[in-house]
């Protein structure tokens, strides 16, 4: 089911927290909504599942060409998953997971057996056998995340939202439980939307990343496009990793620290070339980071493999040519 | 804790000191009283003290009591529960002079809450019973005519009777007012803080799961306040048939009529009878420690839940 946001605005007292905003999630993608705090991005994956009120005006939500404006949130198909899982700490994983069968109306509800089934089907899903009886605080991170997933999935919603799905975890569950979400979505294919303020997570796991700022988007693309071809200078900088240096004609130019090469002094070409001094080198791990000093007083980082830093033998101190082709923005 | 090389602890002699003071306070102000009350109520036997909790007024104080509590708790948790929603739930304006406003019955001197009635109800007061019985004239001919009704009219003759000479001011619906409006704030107090503490997460993860605010209620924001409740329950009951200033006032001390319990004791105690009065205080005693000992049962049992909250 495509997801799509016409001219969404959102007014908390005199601060605008949405202005305008148009977006386009397509059936069965895995889109992110990235940017930094306070940039909109969880104001608006309230309003798609109903629990926020956009302000009055044109504004359209539409899940498959369908205006779900005025229908309430409890109808609107929509699993949600909150940031610290909101799971009911008073019930067990099962009855959590139940939940959302157990309050559908009598003529609508399944039999306690089927719910009993559907329970436990869920639970195989997110690979959570056997912790039925289980009470939320007996369980990690992971599993309670888990359990907020089985739970929003178990009222079969036309799409899944997430708020800041890994945020409350440690970073190596972290990275296992974004590897499984990319691999479940895939095996199920709901439509996905999540927020997040980790350029990595949204990158890695997103196949249309939609990037956030005051209240607006900035740019909608696969990741890939994202980071090659960020379309302002705050694209380039919230994705990390990004030398923002001034030319000696004054442009300002982004260049990200791999795409700099380092050559012996001796080769300094005065065309593409400048001199720089390694001021610091970390080379914990298979990429080393050199920290420089260009001859006009400006820092860059550097990238570059470890059999590249052994094969040059530099180390603080020395001076080099670094060599770039930074893109202008 | 009993531990001497603790780093912050003190040395041995200045430990011993602090402790005898402590525990010297202890038993001076907190169970000497509590002692001296039971010590003087059957310090002239058994009977003695039966008998005077069995006596007509001891009874009807006793009665007088219950039912207070028997009306204030019931509408102030209910209150109390809808308050809490309101503040912790919604955000509007004037929200912040609302929490004053709950606290207010615990800012004012109970005697200004007693006397707030009289001059309201009083008969130089606003409503006087004259004007509230003109008022209420209407009402008094419907409850007559209920109270004649052949199945179930008996229910409706004290309020029949009542509506025809509607007196607060030294009788029993007056205290009952004093009484819900001194313990207004104490079941909302203790929701409050809890409710804002969770959070309405669990509640919007049930709208989200197709949950409507009755079962909402019931199965998810309830379960979640139980303990804290019942706490705010026991405080409120505890104060309701404790209470004395704002009940004194409007109660005019009509023995056996609209002394509560505590207004008895003090009638007692000032016609020099020690050990009726100490006999009658035993209850209250009795109610304070019954309290204390299932308030620290519920601090532990919420303690518990609080602890696998995260």
């Amino acid at each position: 089911m495509s997801i799509s946001i016409h001219s969404i605005s959102k007014t908390f007292g005199t601060y605008k927290a949405l202005d305008d905003v148009s977006l386009e999630v397509p059936n069965g993608s895995l889109t992110a909504l990235l940017g930094p705090s306070g940039s909109g991005k969880t104001t608006l994956l309230r309003i798609v599942a109903g629990l926020e009120f956009a302000d009055d005006g044109p504004g359209k939500i539409l899940f498959h060409g369908e205006n779900v404006v005025s229908v309430p949130a409890g109808k609107r198909g929509v699993g949600f998953v909150f940031q610290h899982y909101a799971l009911f700490r008073h019930m067990s994983v099962a009855d959590n997971i139940a939940f959302g069968l157990t309050v559908l109306p009598r003529s609508k509800r399944p039999p306690k057996n089927e719910i009993r089934d559907r329970v436990h089907e869920l639970l195989g899903l997110v690979k959570l056998d056997g912790l039925d009886k289980r009470r939320p605080h007996e369980l990690s991170g992971g599993q309670r995340q888990r359990v907020a997933l089985a739970r929003a999935l178990a009222i079969r919603p036309k799409v899944l939202l997430l708020d800041e799905p890994f945020g409350a975890l440690d970073a190596k569950v972290r990275k296992d439980l974004r590897r499984w979400l990319r691999a479940f979505h895939d095996e199920i294919g709901l439509t996905t939307l999540f927020v997040t303020h980790d350029q990595e997570e949204a990158l890695e796991l997103a196949d249309q990343v939609v990037v956030m700022r005051n209240s607006r988007i900035e740019q909608v693309g696969s990741p890939q496009e994202i980071y090659d071809r960020p379309r302002s200078p705050f694209v380039y900088e919230f994705l990390g990793n990004v030398n923002k240096l001034t030319s000696p004609d004054g442009a300002k130019r982004y260049v990200r620290p791999h795409e700099i090469e380092v050559v012996f002094a001796a080769e300094y070409d005065p065309v593409t070339d400048r001199i720089a001094r390694i001021q610091h080198l970390f080379s914990a791990g298979p990429v080393a980071t050199l920290s420089v000093r260009l001859d006009d007083g400006q820092f860059a980082d550097v990238e570059l493999s470890r059999k590249q830093l052994d094969d040059l033998g530099l180390s603080v101190g020395d001076e080099v040519a670094i060599r770039s082709r930074p893109e202008e923005v | 804790m009993s531990d001497p090389r603790e780093v912050t602890t003190e040395s041995r002699p200045v430990r011993i000191a602090l402790i005898t003071a402590a525990v010297a306070v202890l038993l001076l102000f907190l169970l000497l009283p509590l002692f001296a009350v039971f010590a003087e109520a059957l310090r002239r036997g058994w009977e003695v003290f039966m008998a005077s909790l069995t006596e007509e007024a001891a009874l009807s104080a006793i009665k007088l009591t219950l039912l207070a509590a028997a009306v204030s708790v019931p509408l102030n948790t209910l209150f109390g529960l809808s308050a809490a929603w309101l503040v912790t739930r919604f955000r509007f304006k004037g929200r912040a002079l609302l929490i004053s406003l709950i606290d207010l019955p615990f800012a004012v001197s109970p005697v200004i809450a007693g006397l707030v009635w009289v001059m309201i109800f009083g008969s130089k007061g606003w409503l006087p019973p004259a004007t509230l019985e003109h008022l209420l004239a209407p009402f008094a001919t419907v409850a007559s005519a209920a109270a004649e009704s052949e199945n179930f009219g008996g229910l409706f003759e004290g309020l029949a009777a009542w509506l025809k000479d509607p007196k607060f001011i030294f009788s029993t619906p007056g205290i009952i007012i004093a009484t819900v409006f001194i313990t207004f704030p104490f079941v909302a107090r203790e929701l409050i803080p809890l409710m804002e503490a969770q959070g309405a997460d669990q509640e919007e993860a049930a709208v989200t799961l197709g949950a409507g605010g009755w079962r909402i209620f019931w199965r998810v924001t309830l379960p979640n306040i139980k303990w804290g409740l019942l706490y705010g329950v026991l405080l409120c009951n505890a104060r309701a048939m404790g209470e004395f200033g704002a009940v004194s006032v409007v109660s005019g001390h009509i023995r056996g009529k609209t002394n509560t319990l505590p207004l008895h004791i003090e009638v007692l105690y000032n016609e020099y009878q020690f050990s009726a009065a100490f006999a009658c205080a035993t209850l209250l005693a009795l109610l304070a420690l019954v309290t204390l000992g299932l308030k620290s049962v519920l601090e532990r049992i919420s303690g518990h839940a609080a602890a696998g909250k995260h």
